[in-house]
């Protein structure tokens, strides 16, 4: 079940690999054999591409389906792709009563219904809602044989409880690395219980279920090849996986040359290698530090002025890098709103800037990281969160530059992990700690000094 | 911690005395409530070695266990305690209002209107620390399952009569305070770090004997809040006993070794001594001899409780000085219920809470819980400016004067009103694209959508001027054509916006206990089977 890649094995295709999970995952989904099938995903391993295909399986085999994601934008997005597969096949959106509940984009399309009740979907060969929504269907009003679950590492345990009574069996499908799902208020009385509500939903059906079939995407076709390494070894050391292009295969170049400056030179390192690092001066900063916040916008600023094209797989001639292919990822939301004030005065205006949280699953060709620990005195839990610096550097298909004071190391040295270890909870691996080290040991290799 | 809590304490810093962090208090506070002081034994989890508990600040009742390690002396310990808790918590079940409400017909199913029992007012427990907060959990944990020679004439060791009661209603107060919130049990540092900054780190503000030292320094030309709270903290005397004790449970080592395990040692030979006795009148003496040396200990427990029980009721002064905030008595009321609801609960003979929750109440109440906190966060914004400050600098809020009021209305067959009115503000919310917006309409939150916002022209600081917020008012206008009257803000009017929601809604229902899905381990068994006990190792027989 485990596909092994060796570094070494220069006959490894990707492509092979891939389609040979994908179908034991099929066939142990449609077998029914089991009440559950679990998929890993590492970044950009074709998880969505995975969930229209078994979909569609299993609306071919006259299997009813409901498939449960986490927001609405996924769900709206998974919708149009089955419709784009698959244009004649009757496809459900059940969404919530509010205002503006999905994407208006679904309406008008043939063969897509939208309802905010259940019942009048039920029939359907496929109805595709959020959690939330399904939380509120009752299993008296409508049930079905097999569900799809998608991002199910980011569900809570509590959300699959309201929702499991809908469905026989199920396929999960998720992304292990990624932020873990959290609670405002401590959980800390229910540590350890096979069904503690805060963990995510994987971990309470796998504590209940251990037989369950368990695959692994092995490709990443998102993550070039200067990064899936790094990526997979910081965060999946016990579960590699390897990138589906080779190191020619994605080329970034800018028209306009250099003019010397930190932010140019950040981005030619990067250009080149796939990573950069624009290092700042050492200081502690409050958390929406100001220096750190213009180094970002201009390096944005610098990306979009320069005439970037990329070259990949995906079409022989060279695409130029626009603001919609360029995203700005911070670990707050008050870094997320300096940034975009910092990039409004600069004049930019189309470039997504979110934090980690709600960059989960998304993808751009470059991004530009304020990184989590920049000039803070101390090293939180929160701030030390493997997943969170995980989809921060895992949201690229070209290169990602990140923008950091000087002295994370010192202060990762300074705070060692000190959360308490708490029985019957599985350790997960790495921890924050390490994979900061790894990430930030690699990126040292890309550092452009920047004095502002 | 955010910008203006940081400010705060280096503000503290300067001044040298504690800054305030709420403008009223967020809350409840009891008329009558029970303070409890308790101190445990190193060495044994939740050995209790003696408490000064009561209501009356002035005579507070003394308990002592002059030997942690005798379980006969811990059982006295819980019966006296349980004597002086219980009656106090059965003071407050007889007074009773009754309330409308709706329940599903168990027979029909529809909902139909009932009188429900709601307790006027509700016990108050209040410990000096958060550390007595998990001490009162983990008496509760340890006596609730203990039977009474009534229960069971056949139990080893039968528990004092009313034990298992109070183990019960201490279980009860220790989940309820993890409701955010919920003032049925207090730890007076988190009340008063809730509304005061200090110029020290939040680990050291739980030191209740510093964190009073900030807040309510010795006098005018007295040490500095810093220099007092060093003391409090770390100051002995000759003797090198600590001059201000810690608030416990746990005791400072040099009491343990010095003062404590002699007198325990004295206590315990004079036990023996008794206990040898071969006449009367050898014993007379003897018995002296061992009430002397218990009378030592209950001395020594009442030094080391009595100044945390002065700061305690210190503590309740200066939180009484606020004003009680305005969502506070709503938020008692939910106290009021739960302490209502615990009291059916054993009036009706329903067995103690279980040893663990099962898949369904655990979800149940941690949703209950992020609905309070989200609530809780909204209320103390919306009563206290200096709470919502810290919002608005987080641009999860904004101030601002309206300077214009558009009527436009809904393109459907009858009209509805949705005004748009623009507000000039200096805050800097982060609004998204149609993000929703929230005020307080006479106690009730009106929405309003988010439509565009420009900076006003002038500004010599760009990027910092005030800001032109345009919002689409889009409920509470009442049913007809126009806006009701005072339901929409007129140009001039002071508005405040939130980004949060007021009253934020519940989550899905979740499934009963006996429908528990396959995912989370089906049904629960009843009773939950106890884990199989570590065998014994070596190393267990140290």
């Amino acid at each position: 079940m485990i596909t092994s890649v060796g570094a070494a094995d220069a006959a490894f295709d990707p492509g092979a690999a891939a389609a040979r999970v994908t179908e034991r995952i099929l066939r142990d989904t449609m077998s029914g054999a089991h009440r559950g099938v679990v998929v890993d995903s590492p970044p950009g391993a074709g998880k969505s591409t995975l969930v229209v295909r078994a979909a569609l399986e299993l609306a071919d085999a006259g299997r009813p389906l409901m498939v449960v994601a986490q927001t609405n934008a996924q769900v709206d997005d998974l919708v149009l792709r089955l419709h784009e597969k698959r244009p004649d096949l009757p496809v459900g959106r059940l969404h919530s009563s509010d205002a503006d509940a999905f994407d208006r984009a679904l309406e008008g399309l043939d063969n897509v219904l939208l309802s905010d009740k259940a019942p009048a979907l039920a029939g359907l060969p496929v109805v595709i809602s959020t959690a939330a929504k399904w939380g509120h269907v009752k299993p008296s009003d409508a049930h079905w044989e097999q569900a799809i679950v998608d991002e199910a590492y980011q569900m809570r345990s509590d959300a699959l409880l309201t929702v499991a009574g809908l469905f026989d069996r199920a396929l999960f499908v998720g992304d292990p690395g990624q932020l873990d799902p959290f609670s405002v208020v401590g959980a800390e009385q229910w540590a350890g219980l096979s069904y503690d509500p805060s963990a995510s939903a994987v971990t309470t059906l796998l504590a209940h279920n251990p037989g369950l079939p368990q695959h692994r995407l092995p490709v990443s076709w998102r993550l070039p090849a200067s990064a899936a390494p790094l990526v997979s070894d910081a965060f999946y050391p016990y579960t590699p996986f390897r990138a589906g292009t080779g190191s020619d295969d994605r080329r970034l170049s800018f028209g306009v040359p250099s003019d010397g400056s930190g932010p140019d030179r950040v981005i030619d390192e990067a250009a080149v290698s796939g990573w950069g690092l624009l290092e700042l001066p050492p200081r502690l900063t409050p958390r929406t530090d100001p220096e750190a916040v213009r180094a970002v916008a201009a390096v944005v600023r610098r990306l979009l002025d320069r005439g970037g094209a990329a070259v990949s797989e995906r079409s022989p001639d060279p695409v130029p890098l626009t603001a919609d292919r360029v995203a700005v990822g911070t670990a707050h939301r008050d870094q997320a709103a300096a940034v975009r004030a910092a990039l409004a005065e600069l004049g930019v205006r189309d470039v997504v800037v979110d934090t980690a949280n709600r960059l989960q699953g998304r993808e751009y060709d470059v991004t530009v990281v304020l990184h989590p620990l920049s000039g803070r005195p101390d090293a939180t839990a929160f701030h030390l969160e493997t997943g969170r610096l995980c989809v921060l550097a895992s949201r690229h298909r070209h290169a990602c530059i990140v923008v950091c004071r000087a002295g994370v190391a010192d202060l990762l040295d300074d705070h060692p992990s000190t959360e308490p270890v708490r029985l019957g909870v599985t350790v997960k691996f790495p921890d924050g700690w390490e994979a900061n080290h790894a990430v930030l040991s690699h990126l040292s290799e890309h550092r452009v000094p920047h004095r502002p | 911690m955010s910008l203006i809590t940081t400010l705060a304490r280096l503000e503290a810093i300067r001044a040298g005395r504690a800054q305030p962090a709420a403008t009223v208090r967020h809350r409840h506070l009891s008329e009558r409530p029970l303070v409890l002081v308790p101190l445990t034994t190193a060495g044994e989890a939740g050995a209790p070695l003696g408490a000064l508990v009561g209501r009356d600040r002035d005579a507070p009742r003394l308990l002592v266990v002059p030997q942690p390690r005798d379980r006969d002396l811990r059982s006295v310990f819980l019966a006296e305690l349980a004597d002086i808790v219980l009656p106090y918590l059965e003071s407050f079940a007889d007074d009773v209002e009754l309330v409308e409400g709706k329940e599903a017909d168990p027979e029909t199913g529809r909902q139909v209107t009932v009188e429900r029992e709601l307790c006027a007012d509700a016990p108050q427990l209040i410990v000096p620390s958060r550390a007595g907060v998990d001490l009162v959990r983990l008496l509760g944990r340890s006596t609730r399952f203990r039977r009474t020679a009534e229960q069971d004439p056949e139990t080893a060791y039968p528990a004092p009569p009313r034990v298992p009661l109070l183990g019960r209603w201490f279980t009860h107060f220790g989940e309820r305070s993890r409701v955010p919130g919920a003032s049925l049990l207090l730890a007076m540092t988190d009340l008063l770090s809730r509304h005061w900054a200090t110029g020290q780190s939040s680990l050291e503000d739980q030191h209740l004997g510093a964190l009073l030292a900030w807040i309510d320094p010795p006098g005018a030309d007295g040490p500095t809040g810093a220099e007092a709270a060093l003391r409090a903290e770390l100051g002995r005397d000759a003797e090198g006993q600590l001059l201000c004790p810690p608030a416990g449970p746990a005791t400072d080592p040099a009491f343990d070794n010095r003062l404590l395990a002699p007198a325990i040692e004295r206590y315990d030979r004079a036990r023996s001594a008794l206990a040898a006795a071969e006449d009367g009148v050898a014993a007379d003496a003897l018995l002296a001899n061992l009430s002397a040396a218990e009378r030592e200990i209950g001395e020594l427990v009442r030094s080391r409780t009595l100044p945390t029980w002065e700061s305690v009721w210190r503590g309740l002064d200066l939180l009484r000085e606020l004003p009680e905030a305005a969502h506070v008595p709503d938020r008692w009321k939910g106290d009021r219920w739960s302490f209502t609801a615990h009291r059916d609960r054993v009036a009706s003979g329903e067995p103690p809470q279980p040893r663990i929750d099962d898949a369904v109440t655990a979800a149940q109440k941690l949703a209950r819980r992020e609905k309070e906190q989200a609530k809780l966060d909204a209320q103390e914004a919306l009563d206290d400016p200096l709470v919502l400050a810290a919002r608005r600098l987080g641009g999860e809020a904004f101030v601002g004067e309206v300077v214009d009021v558009t009527m436009t209305y809904t393109e459907s067959k009858r009209p509805s009103p949705r005004p748009l009115i623009t507000v000039r503000t200096e805050d800097r919310p982060h609004l998204g694209e149609k993000a929703k917006v929230h005020r307080s309409l006479d106690g009730k939150p009106q929405t309003a959508q988010f439509v565009g916002a420009e900076e006003e022209d002038g500004g010599e600081d760009p990027g910092g001027g005030p800001l032109l917020v345009v919002l689409r008012i889009v409920d509470r206008m009442g049913r007809g054509r126009e806006p009701a009257l005072g339901s929409v803000p007129e140009k001039g009017d002071r508005v405040c916006f939130t980004l949060f929601e007021h009253e934020p809604r519940g989550g899905p229902k979740l499934p009963d206990p006996e429908n528990t899905p396959w995912t989370h381990g089906g049904p629960p068994t009843d009773p939950s089977p106890l884990p199989a006990a570590d065998p014994v190792t070596e190393e267990d027989l140290l």
